[in-house]
């Protein structure tokens, strides 16, 4: 045998640092067969912190390839990219989901399938399953986008009214000028008249309005502000599990600690302030928690929380100096019997001055959900209260940086927080697509959960709220078994399997979070209802014969 | 007392220092002139950024009547609109899911626009392939892919080179991210044109304090109003070819060339005829937005960027990251659509400015040529007696010049300060409109002969 030693040299601030590796193989190795070896080292843990272009230099030094092309490693690789960006996964337009899309393309050439239409059941989307959207808000919507159709006699006067009003309130009377950082100032206004009138006249500063690109937008410029500090000081994060992956991707990019507190799936998804202190005290070990996420009413779960449970909340957060973020984007989707909305800035100014001078809050809501379900505008607005200040200046700043959140989605928020009032023209369609709409949404929600406990191995919570169910699914050990050897997590091949059976793509439990070794999906409740009723007892097909299958 | 004062060291270390105020000063004199405060001026006339539309320039017909009916397909039905106008409009609803803007579309964007779009980029580039597939709608990509390179964690700051003078929020985004900032000076002198040399100075004492990974190039300037030649486009790819740098090339003022004598290339397309060792290896990032060119659409918010010779594992996560914000605004990208691919013929209702040393007759102003973009960026050669008036004022010259112009003549435009410039010198960005040149020449006089 002949050795072939490789020694590479690591150059460190100034340091030297040698790293040995033996290789030992017959005969003289060639060239090839080095940079073979070097190739399968590489992909070994052992160098994997040696940069390409140690490796490179290592075998070639300066010197050209074979082909006679000067080697050049990109700069841009797995290895020098951003960390933290490896870390981050959004389910909701995951694999399963790019699985969905290949499908199409499949049935579109005309390969034949079991179905034949993919039904996407991931994602949050009403007007891609059919919802229309209002007619009034896309009047003034055109109208201000097309400033002509203000002499048009088919455009009813209280929208063109409107639409006069958002343009003089435009640079240059044009939604395609540039807005303030914050959103223009005259819609702040309106939307914090609005926040007055829902929470029952408790007050509301416009200057406490930023508008942003959907309420994601908002979320993850607070969690920018929120994050800071090193190690033991690192901050963290409460979410809970399961929650909506943007805030766990975030947490992720950003290098923040994730703080999971359980929701309590047997009392239908409700938070218990006790696994919040005990999430709490274990974080506290090894991070410094600073904010408490909440998403009610919630998704995936769909449940409403009630008044006395958002108090907890608010009573736990002042003891500890958490910071509470409010993501309220369902606040009109709500359907069950004896559960309500309520706002966390209300029910916080109804505490006493001894919470709401303190309490540090900011509440996010959008155009997306709700009866709306104008995702595509990324329309959306944060409120912050009791915000200090001087980090308030810096959050005006750093909203800055991408210069201005849309202004049509801006001028979208602008006429949902002032609908047509009784006296105007289009009160009475605007009031029916509404109440249509919301009471739609309420008969799918209930007619869901119904079919779904009807599932042996299948059990529902009730969608309280929001707009999806988040049931859990029972896996016979065989299952979980092969999705092991697969490399799956047990409900994502059980999803996967759905999705190729019967074209009905949902998103696997473990994309949003479950407790061990329990089980989920998230469907929405979207699909019009004749087509609901054909998914739903497709699922149950599915699932019957899946368990048949592997028990 | 708030406990949330300790907050992320990257949000305090901002570049624009407090609030802004000229703007506040500028939003104050547009009130007071509302309420009937009489001055020598109408209006203010707002030249504070590229925005076409804020500084009286009408939206282009065809764009705004294909929107307004993908936003309210009734009218559609309607003998108001031009048939080009709703075949236009119905074919972008055709790809939208459930026919609606408001769904979510794919986070990278619709791809019948972004097929739309690798089209255009292949017309402009006289045939250079370009694939969807590389291309991202995102308004604002440039955070993305300083969200890729940028290790904020390492304890040798990323370092990216960035021009001086530069338009001041992409150096906040650099902030933001946690990167170093390496700037290289543009040659006044010579137009505003990049020198090589001056790159590789700026290189060799970046290494010193960081770990450069990514060369920020703007073509055409903002604020210098300066194009690139080709040559020496291909000076700097091979520097980012020999140095290992990946190039950000912001290409948003593509469409606005005046000169007669001057072209705009992409570095694209001169990457591409250079040989396969740098052509298939060099990586860059192009970025092209509604915002500027002939539709001046800032505020739809739709831009895309073109990746070029990533690694494509690294572009996996570049989806996985774009995925997270859900989908560019739809709006943004039907506009998009109707950039990459406006109605023919009909000329584009953009003010054409004509290459004129407009600041010839004016002493103390001096200001290289306009040859593409929005903006000139002119040297002012302030009197002895004016910086020692700003001295003791407290504020940069140029920020005090321009808060008197404003006050005096209703102009307001940027200071040089807020975009870097060489020490003691002085500029403000410019655009050079009719009205705002009568101002400014107004002022300027009367300044020059205060304080001689």
């Amino acid at each position: 045998c002949h050795a072939a030693i490789i020694k590479m040299d690591l150059k460190k601030k100034k340091k030297k640092k040698l790293y040995w590796a033996h290789i030992w193989m017959h005969g003289t190795p060639s060239i090839c067969q080095l940079r073979l070896i070097l190739y399968i080292l590489h992909v070994c843990s052992v160098i994997s912190r040696f940069t390409p272009e140690i490796l490179r230099k290592g075998i070639h030094g300066d010197t050209m390839t074979e082909n006679g092309c000067e080697y050049r490693e990109r700069v841009l690789t797995m290895d020098t990219m951003n960390p933290n960006v490896k870390r981050v996964e959004y389910a909701v337009r995951g694999p399963i989901v790019q699985r969905a899309v290949q499908i199409e393309r499949e049935l579109k050439m005309g390969i034949k399938k079991p179905f034949t239409e993919v039904i996407r059941a991931n994602i949050g989307d009403c007007h891609a399953m059919g919802q229309k959207p209002i007619t009034f808000f896309r009047q003034v919507l055109a109208l201000c986008s097309y400033p002509d159709l203000l002499e048009d006699g088919k455009f009813p006067e209280d929208a063109k009214s409107r639409a006069r009003r958002i343009l003089q309130a435009c640079g240059g009377g044009s939604l395609g000028a540039y807005s303030t950082s914050q959103g223009i100032e005259m819609i702040r206004q309106d939307i914090a008249r609005y926040i007055e009138r829902r929470d029952g006249g408790i007050t509301c500063d416009p200057d406490n309005i930023y508008l942003s690109t959907g309420a994601s937008d908002a979320i993850v410029t607070m969690l920018k502000l929120l994050v800071s500090g090193e190690g033991m000081s690192r901050t963290g994060v409460m979410i809970s599990i399961p929650q909506y992956p943007l805030y766990s991707a975030t947490l992720a990019e950003l290098g923040a600690v994730q703080i999971s507190y359980y929701l309590d799936e047997d009392n239908c998804w409700s938070l218990d302030i006790s696994e919040l202190r005990r999430a709490l005290q274990e974080a506290k070990k090894h991070c410094s928690p600073r904010a408490l996420c909440i998403i009610n009413p919630g998704n995936p779960t769909g449940q409403v929380q009630s008044r006395q449970c958002i108090e907890g909340v608010i009573r736990f957060a002042a003891a500890e100096k958490l910071f509470l973020m409010a993501d309220e984007v369902y606040q009109d989707n709500v359907y069950a019997d004896g559960c309500k909305f309520h706002s966390f800035k209300k029910v916080l100014f109804e505490m006493g001055l001894e919470y709401s001078e303190k309490v540090e809050l900011a509440s996010f809501h959008s155009t997306s959900k709700c009866y709306m379900g104008e995702c595509g505008f990324r329309g959306g607005y944060m409120e912050v209260v009791n915000l200090d200040p001087e980090v308030k200046v810096q959050l005006t700043k750093l909203v800055s940086v991408r210069l201005c959140p849309p202004v049509p989605g801006q001028a979208l928020l602008d006429v949902v927080v002032n609908p047509p009032q009784p006296d105007e023209p289009s009160y009475d369609t605007f009031i029916k697509e509404r109440t249509d709409t919301l009471a739609t949404l309420a008969e799918k929600a209930n007619m869901t959960q119904e079919i779904l406990n009807q599932v042996p191995g299948i059990k529902c919570n009730p969608v309280q709220g929001a707009m999806y169910t988040f049931p859990r699914i029972h896996l016979p050990p065989k299952a979980i078994l092969e999705a092991k050897e697969k490399e799956q997590t047990p409900d994502m091949f059980y999803c996967m399997k759905l999705l190729e059976e019967t074209g009905i793509c949902l998103v696997p439990g473990s994309g949003f979070g479950q407790r061990d070794g329990t089980y989920h999906f998230r469907m929405t409740i979207l699909p019009p209802k004749e087509k609901l009723k054909i998914v739903l007892a497709k699922i149950k097909e599915f699932h019957q014969h899946f368990m048949a299958q592997y028990s | 007392m708030s406990f949330l004062k300790e907050i992320s060291q990257l949000v305090k270390n901002n570049f624009l220092s407090g609030i802004d105020v000229l703007s506040r000063h500028a939003a104050q004199i547009s009130a007071e002139i509302q309420q009937g405060e009489r001055r020598n001026y109408n209006e203010v006339l707002d030249l504070s950024s590229g925005d076409l539309h804020r500084g009286g320039i009408k939206p282009i017909t065809f764009v705004r009547q294909v929107l307004a009916a993908c936003l309210y397909p009734a009218l559609l039905e309607d003998d108001s609109l031009p048939l080009d106008v709703k075949q236009r409009a119905e074919s972008l609803l055709r790809e939208c899911d459930g026919g609606s803007v408001g769904s979510y579309t794919d986070s990278s964007g619709i791809a019948k626009i972004k097929h739309c779009v690798s089209q255009y980029i292949t017309r402009r580039d006289g045939g250079v392939p370009s694939s969807p597939d590389n291309i991202f709608i995102k308004s604002g990509s440039q955070t993305i892919m300083l969200k890729l390179l940028i290790r904020s964690k390492d304890s040798c700051q990323t370092g990216v080179l960035i021009p001086v003078p530069t338009y001041a929020s992409f150096t906040l985004a650099l902030e933001e991210q946690g990167a170093a900032i390496i700037p290289y000076h543009l040659c006044e002198e010579q137009g505003w044109t990049l020198q090589v040399e001056e790159l590789r100075k700026a290189l060799h004492t970046g290494r010193k304090t960081c770990n450069p990974v990514a060369l920020y190039i703007c073509n055409p300037g903002n604020p210098t109003g300066h194009i690139q030649s080709r040559k020496s486009i291909e000076e700097v790819i091979r520097f980012a070819a020999e140095e290992r740098l990946f190039i950000l090339a912001d290409e948003v003022y593509q469409s606005c060339v005046y000169a007669d004598d001057t072209e705009f290339y992409s570095y694209k397309k001169v990457l591409s005829e250079m040989g396969s060792t740098i052509s298939s290896t060099v990586e860059l990032a192009s970025f092209n937005s509604v915002s500027k060119g002939f539709m001046g659409e800032c505020g739809l918010r739709g831009g895309y960027v073109e990746l070029v010779n990533l690694d494509p594992a690294v572009k996996e996560y570049a989806r996985r990251l774009f995925s997270t914000r859900s989908c560019p605004p739809v709006v943004g990208q039907m506009a998009l659509d109707l950039m990459a691919n406006p109605p023919r013929p009909g000329d584009p209702s953009f003010p054409t400015f004509s290459e004129v040393s407009v600041f010839a007759e004016l002493p103390g102003i001096s200001c290289q040529p306009l040859k593409a973009g929005f903006f000139v960026f002119p040297c002012l050669h302030f009197p002895p007696k004016a910086i020692k008036w700003a001295k003791k004022r407290q504020m940069e010259p140029d920020m005090l010049y321009c808060l008197h112009l404003l006050e005096e003549t209703g102009l307001h435009v940027r200071p040089g300060c807020e975009y870097g410039q060489r020490k003691d010198s002085h500029h403000i960005r410019f655009n050079i409109m009719e009205d705002a040149l009568q101002r400014l020449k107004t002022f300027h006089t009367r300044f020059m002969k205060e304080f001689s």
